[in-house]
């Protein structure tokens, strides 16, 4: 029994029976708390519901207070990421750890433009005091409770912000495992979660794009 | 030799393609938004985002290839939130008083805004 110990691979943990197991069991479990993601973000998607319903008006008015060039250049930013992402994985699959390591970077690099460009739409609104609630203190635009479309647009941005960031976080510890050359094709496991999360950040962005900067 | 399975690579084309395609919507996702079609823009944006968040789920997150049990969590997790919106917005579209409430200056109301107001001083006092 003892020798059949020693030829299991390094990354199976002892309660698995073997490699695949393991794999499934992992993909479930992050499937799960992509679950509770979208169901945290749904929260907010029915606040914005709610009030878009309420205020229709309002959120048109304030809706072309937002940027749609750098709402749209970010959306190109972060699909070009998720492309990345999936190439590093498929880098990782055909055990080129160098391309994995190249892609890795350029998603990151990409993360982080889209923080810098986030930055700059946050900067604006914060000089013109388009914020939410008892903070807001802009006075162009027509309709019942504007601060409300920007109390939705904070939390939801800034949420999913919060993820970028997060990311960022995952993909850096990714690329030193990579380094360390803790995977190959035969595990990848971890690699192949952070682009789960990191393909469900872009899908929730491709949501916000059009409910947020493209209103009329 | 189950151990070492071999991973199910996709082909490059598949990745670029439908990158492409992603970035393809979006420009037309924006252009739309700007003719004025009525109540037809939100059902063309929402078909539109719906369309790229699958082909990412299916296609980036291989839900199109892996076990459908993972595709069963993920439509249960849209399901349970369609209903959430959808009963919540069937009640809060079909009640008379919310109308009186909304067209309210949410300041005059809220307590957290006036610490001073009556309201506020009461409900600080009943905790002692």
């Amino acid at each position: 029994m003892e020798a059949s110990y020693s030829d299991r691979p390094k990354h199976l943990a002892h309660h698995f029976a073997e490699s695949k197991q393991q794999y499934d069991s992992a993909k479930l479990g992050m499937w799960l708390f992509l679950l509770t993601e979208v169901l945290l973000f749904g929260g907010l998607f029915l606040a914005y519901s709610v009030f878009r319903a309420w205020y229709p008006e309002t959120f048109v008015n304030a809706n072309k207070e937002l940027n749609v060039i750098l709402g749209g250049l970010n959306t190109i930013v972060l699909i070009t990421s998720s492309v990345t992402m999936a190439l590093a994985i498929r880098s990782i699959q055909l055990d080129r750890k160098e391309a994995t390591l190249k892609y890795l970077f350029v998603t990151l690099l990409f993360a982080f433009t889209f923080l810098v460009i986030k930055y700059f739409e946050y900067s604006h609104k914060f000089h013109e005091g388009q914020l939410p609630g008892k903070f807001y203190t802009f006075e162009g635009i027509d309709g019942t409770n504007p601060h409300i479309f920007f109390s939705v647009y904070f939390m939801m941005t800034g949420l999913h912000g919060l993820h970028i960031l997060g990311g960022i976080g995952v993909i850096t510890w990714m690329m030193i495992r990579v380094r360390k050359n803790e995977f190959s094709s035969q595990y990848y496991t971890p690699l192949e979660l952070t682009g789960l999360y990191w393909h469900l950040v872009d899908m929730i962005w491709i949501y916000l794009f059009p409910m947020l900067y493209l209103i009329r | 030799m189950s151990e070492h399975s071999t991973p199910h690579v996709l082909p490059l084309r598949v990745y670029l393609g439908i990158g492409a395609i992603l970035l393809i919507f979006t420009i037309i996702t924006v252009i739309a938004a700007q003719i004025d079609l009525g109540f037809l823009n939100i059902v063309i944006a929402l078909a539109i985002a719906t369309t790229k968040a699958l082909l990412v789920a299916f296609f980036f997150m291989h839900l199109y290839y892996d076990n459908k049990l993972l595709f069963l969590i993920f439509a249960s997790s849209i399901f349970f939130l369609t209903v959430l919106i959808s009963l919540t917005m069937f009640d809060t579209l079909r009640r008379g008083d919310i109308y009186e409430i909304r067209d309210i200056n949410i300041e005059q109301d809220a307590i957290i805004y006036d610490e001073s107001s009556s309201v506020g001083a009461d409900t600080s006092g009943t905790n002692h």
